[in-house]
């Protein structure tokens, strides 16, 4: 069974002067465990998409399904990570971690070892009772990724995740969630801008166009894991990331 | 921080500028009855508690005004959510609403006089009336300030409307529903002082009132020392319930330093 199955999938949004096509007929599928980075300009659609598939927008045309069933709004197997770390600042990081628990009445007491588990695995031991506001974008971030991983979802969505991080920061945080990934095997569709993260973290890259985004290409990353950062100096990673980018050069479009 | 130096100069000032105020009433030869020498004040202020009628006085204004701060208070919060959640409610009413606030509300005190008397009734109603706004006002405000991405988070794990209320909208509210109790507490005292010149039988605004018949200049200054008093503590309580319970919120961290450099 597909993780995600879409079918000729368009979103238009309605503006005074017409409408705008943020996608249009869309086809892809995704297979359970797989790791895919949808990449694509600014503005192609890539936020919408992943909208579409948390249930938080409906589409226009098209079908959209997740492990067989159509997504009709939001589910619980699935774990959301957006652009920015979106803590409620009220909480502390633990109950920041807990919130998908807390809202699905999955039942605290159960959820609170895996909660510190999942904490340090992401690195974050001894900062169970600090608040957002003491810890630094990164840390917020694995915060974030924590509470998407506590109620054990089939998938994870992330929208540009480490987008707003330093480089430095950024390449800890890919190695960080390979690691993750290597360990809880959930199925992901990670959405960038960023041609060099995509190649480095996903078994197959979609390609979009800019807006209104359409499905450009589809590359498999043929590259073994654990992917190391040096893995990023090997002639084959450079080719990926060579061809993917003469892609969106030959479309006028530079981004990353 | 403040240094001992700085402690001691502001002592230092303030006794300087009394003596000031002491000599230069002394010198010119100024009437009591336009503006008293501290010493009189003070004098007017230790009969005034020596013989009860202050304690009195302050005993029924604090009331009054605690008793319309929370009246108003409570009223302002739940119609401000009313306004906030319900569109009908938004639609029909808000315009009543604002054609209200723009109504200088002391305006109305003769009239509440005339509906409620001369009693402790008809002080809190007007008291009341002026805490009203800006928490009604914050309130609304507060509540549909909420992030539109922690709204798209919420929704995302299939929280229902009353889940994202209460985990989401309510707590973000707080700053905004806390600086409107800032505001309410003094605006009750306000309101109550405002009741007491139109009619009243006791409180310090009554006093006041009296004293001005009288002449008694010094007992007027005595009690307005007691009114800013009295104003100033009840702003440090909420100042205090606030830190409380806003303790994660940066901006209060930052308005903290800046009190700090203010003091």
């Amino acid at each position: 069974m597909e993780a995600i199955a879409i079918k000729e999938l368009s979103k238009l949004y309605p503006t005074r002067d017409g409408s705008v096509h943020a996608l249009e007929q869309i086809s892809f599928s995704v297979s359970e465990g797989e790791f895919v980075a949808v990449i694509g300009p600014s503005g192609c659609g890539k936020s919408t998409l992943l909208k579409v598939l948390a249930g938080i927008l409906r589409p226009s045309k098209g079908e959209a399904r997740l492990r067989g069933t159509p997504i009709t709004g939001p589910r619980r197997d699935i774990g959301v990570v957006f652009q920015s770390p979106v803590l409620l600042p009220w909480r502390s990081v633990l109950d920041n971690v807990l919130l998908p628990i807390d809202v699905q009445r999955l039942g605290r007491d159960r959820h609170l070892k895996l909660a510190m588990d999942l904490l340090s695995l992401v690195g974050l031991e001894g900062f169970e009772r600090r608040y957002p506001w003491e810890l630094s974008g990164g840390m917020q971030q694995r915060v974030a990724i924590t509470r998407a991983l506590i109620h054990d979802p089939a998938m994870l969505l992330m929208d540009e995740p480490f987008g707003a991080l330093d480089a430095m920061t950024r390449e800890q945080m890919n190695l960080e969630l390979q690691r993750v990934w290597l360990e809880r095997k959930k199925t992901v569709l990670f959405i960038t801008h960023s041609i060099a993260e995509a190649v480095f973290l996903a078994d197959r890259v979609l390609v979009l166009t800019p807006r209104p985004g359409r499905l450009m290409e589809d590359v498999q990353v043929k590259i073994p894991r654990p992917r190391a950062l040096e893995t990023m100096n090997l002639p084959e990673f450079g080719a990926y990331v060579h061809s993917i980018r003469a892609r969106f050069n030959a479309k006028g479009v530079i981004d990353a | 921080m403040k240094s001992m130096r700085d402690i001691a100069l502001t002592i230092l000032l303030f006794c300087a500028s009394i003596l000031a105020w002491e000599g230069i009433v002394r010198i010119f030869e100024v009437p009591t009855f336009i503006f008293p020498a501290p010493s009189k004040v003070a004098a007017a202020l230790w009969n005034g508690f020596a013989s009860g009628l202050y304690q009195k006085h302050l005993s029924h204004t604090l009331l009054e005004t605690l008793l319309g701060f929370l009246l108003g208070s409570a009223l302002g919060f739940f119609l401000g959510a009313a306004v906030a959640l319900n569109r009908y409610v938004e639609y029909f009413f808000y315009p009543y609403i604002v054609m209200f606030q723009s109504l200088p509300k002391v305006a109305l005190a003769p009239l509440i006089v005339v509906w409620f008397g001369l009693g402790l009734k008809s002080q809190v109603v007007n008291a009341a009336l002026v805490a009203f706004f800006p928490l009604l006002v914050n309130t609304m405000v507060g509540l549909k300030s909420a992030d539109e991405d922690r709204v798209n988070l919420m929704r995302s794990l299939a929280a229902s409307d009353s889940q994202i209320f209460w985990m989401l909208r309510l707590p973000n509210a707080l700053p905004f529903v806390m600086a409107g109790l800032d505001v309410a507490m003094i605006f009750a005292l306000i309101g109550a002082i405002v009741a007491e010149f139109v009619g009243a039988r006791a409180g310090l605004g009554m006093l006041i009132q009296t004293m001005n018949f009288n002449m008694d200049v010094s007992g007027q200054f005595s009690v307005l020392l007691i009114l800013s008093i009295v104003g100033l503590l009840l702003n440090r309580c909420i100042l205090l319930l606030r830190r409380r319970i806003l303790f994660w919120d940066p901006a209060e961290k930052e308005r903290l330093e800046q009190e700090r450099i203010a003091l």
